[in-house]
């Protein structure tokens, strides 16, 4: 058991104050995709540091390539949360993101997923990207959990690389999936709006 | 030459023996333990009627009361823990946990008023360098720089920082929001732990004046309970007499009776528990009564701010939390108030 992991959960938790609130939701070990609002390189960090242990050890935030794979601090830690680190400025027909993330997850672990794509600037939400229809298409069994993160981009913002210990929130709603003859921008807009409805909880 | 050696060394050990008229003296004497045993017997009796009380059918007593009443024992817990642990293991200690309580409410503030992209820098500076080294000045007694560390240095920075950071948007009004900030959960806060760097004396006078034979670990003491007893007195002369809400809008609960009476009651227990000070019966009651306008001005002025950002709690802001903030708002008021009528009247203030 590597002990770099509990203590980094542990700083990432103490640094962003984060509180986590499960909001007609379980904690469960069973197969999910936790998808979030993106504001914040943070994100997937202190999402991942505020899952439970047993949760935690089970699932792999869906990171982005550029950012973590650069210098070695950012590989260490990308390492040691897991990620599956995905190329955004390549991604191809025959070797799209969605297999390679069924493919690494296999039967047993979750996923943290950012549909908005990049962090958002602003204070809405962004249209999500298709990636995460595509994914519950092929594996409709997954559980689809919403999240919204709350104030982290104040902890961390854009451009800025030292971050300011403030609290900040995160909910957890009910789980969802694709439902049958659902078409994709249906979807999307649903999924949007489950993490738009955690805003105002 | 071993028989001058000796002799200094018995010099040395019999220096003890005399109050040294420049170190301040912060043991657990008897007083100190007296009154911390009384507060804890009456923390220990406040907790069972607590859990007493939440087993009551809802019938009989207002379930929102009891609520409000078992945080607040919660809150008196961790407080009186958290003195206890700094008095045990010396001022700095003391310091030390002062300055987390003082991040912590920083972080409560910050967090509940919105700042803009380009206070980011000024903030990290305001957390990781201001906070700090106040304490740290605190902690080396450094009253000349401590006291205008942040009033003045850290008040001009603040809107230096911010207009190098080119975003002239609402710029008074995010200055002002890190002043106030400061000023209040660590600047004045800080004048808590600073009392145990006074040398005590029991009159005004200066160095001729005659030493106090106390520890300033129970004027610390005595400065937190009263502070927390004017809290619960100004309720229950509200909840008895209170007809006159002082300002609706701002809290609703807060009535000229409470004051009034809270104020008187504050006095009275100065005045009782004057034997664990300096100040005597004569002023333990007027410095007490100050202490008490302090503490609710504090109230209100953290209500004030609340309501403008239409919150109730600190502790609603990020559930879990326990709302530090919400605990030691009259704290935050009445610490600079009974530091400077102690060092001013009854030390040496070196």
């Amino acid at each position: 058991m590597n002990l770099t992991v509990p203590v980094l959960a542990a700083v990432a938790k103490l640094l962003s104050g984060a509180t986590l609130r499960w909001h007609e939701c379980q904690p469960d070990t069973c197969q999910r995709v936790y998808f979030a609002n993106h504001t914040s390189h943070l994100d997937a960090l202190v999402l991942w540091s505020s899952l439970p242990g047993e949760i935690r050890d089970l699932t792999r935030p869906v990171a982005a390539k550029d950012y973590w794979s650069q210098g070695a601090v950012r590989r260490y830690m990308a390492k040691c949360f897991n990620a599956i680190l995905i190329d955004r400025d390549e991604i191809k027909v025959h070797q799209s993101p969605v297999d390679l993330m069924i493919r690494e997850i296999g039967t047993t672990k979750s996923l943290i997923v950012f549909p908005e794509g990049g962090r958002n600037p602003g204070e809405d939400l962004q249209e999500f990207k298709s990636g995460l229809y595509y994914l519950s298409k092929k594996r409709p069994d997954l559980e689809l959990v919403p999240v919204y993160i709350d104030n982290l981009n104040r902890v961390l913002p854009r451009g800025e690389f030292l971050p300011v210990p403030l609290l900040s929130c995160i909910t957890i709603g009910p789980p969802m999936w694709l439902e049958p003859k659902e078409n994709k921008l249906d979807f999307l807009k649903r999924a949007r709006d489950a993490v738009r409805r955690l805003k105002d909880l | 030459m071993p028989h001058a050696s000796l002799s200094l060394a018995g010099l040395l050990s019999q220096i003890p023996l005399m109050p040294n008229p420049l170190v301040p003296n912060v043991r657990l004497d008897p007083r100190t333990n007296i009154l911390l045993g009384s507060v804890l017997g009456l923390l220990i009796i406040a907790f069972f009627v607590g859990r007493a009380l939440r087993r009551q059918p809802e019938s009989t007593v207002n379930p929102a009361v009891i609520r409000t009443l078992n945080l607040r024992i919660v809150a008196w817990w961790m407080m009186f823990l958290i003195i206890i642990i700094g008095l045990l293991l010396g001022p700095v200690a003391t310091d030390v946990l002062f300055g987390l309580v003082s991040f912590w409410a920083l972080r409560e503030f910050i967090t509940m008023t919105p700042t803009r992209r380009g206070d980011h820098r000024t903030l990290f500076w305001s957390f990781i360098v201001f906070t700090p080294l106040q304490y740290v000045l605190i902690g080396l007694k450094a009253y000349a720089i401590y006291t205008i560390m942040i009033p003045v240095y850290a008040s001009l920075f603040v809107p230096a920082r911010i207009a190098i950071s080119g975003d002239p948007k609402r710029f008074l009004e995010r200055v002002a929001k890190i002043q106030a900030g400061l000023l209040i959960c660590v600047y004045s806060l800080s004048h808590a732990p600073a009392i145990l760097s006074l040398v005590l004396t029991e009159s005004p006078g200066g160095l001729t004046a005659t030493r106090w034979t106390g520890s300033n670990a129970s004027v610390l003491f005595f400065f937190v309970l009263i502070v927390q007893l004017n809290d619960v007195f100004q309720y229950m002369w509200s909840q008895l007499l209170g007809r006159h809400v002082v300002a609706p809008q701002i809290n609703a609960s807060r009535t000229w009776e409470g004051l009034i009476g809270g104020a008187l009651s504050t006095m009275l227990a100065g005045m009782v528990l004057s034997w664990a000070t300096p100040f005597g019966l004569y002023w333990a009651g007027p410095i007490a009564g100050a202490v008490a306008l302090a503490g609710f001005a504090g109230s209100m002025t953290m209500s004030g701010i609340k309501r403008d950002r239409g919150v109730k709690d600190y502790g609603t802001l990020v559930s879990g939390h326990a709302g530090v903030l919400d605990r030691i708002d009259s704290l935050c008021f009445a610490a600079p108030v009974f530091f400077h009528i102690t060092r001013f009247f009854f030390s040496t203030m070196q």
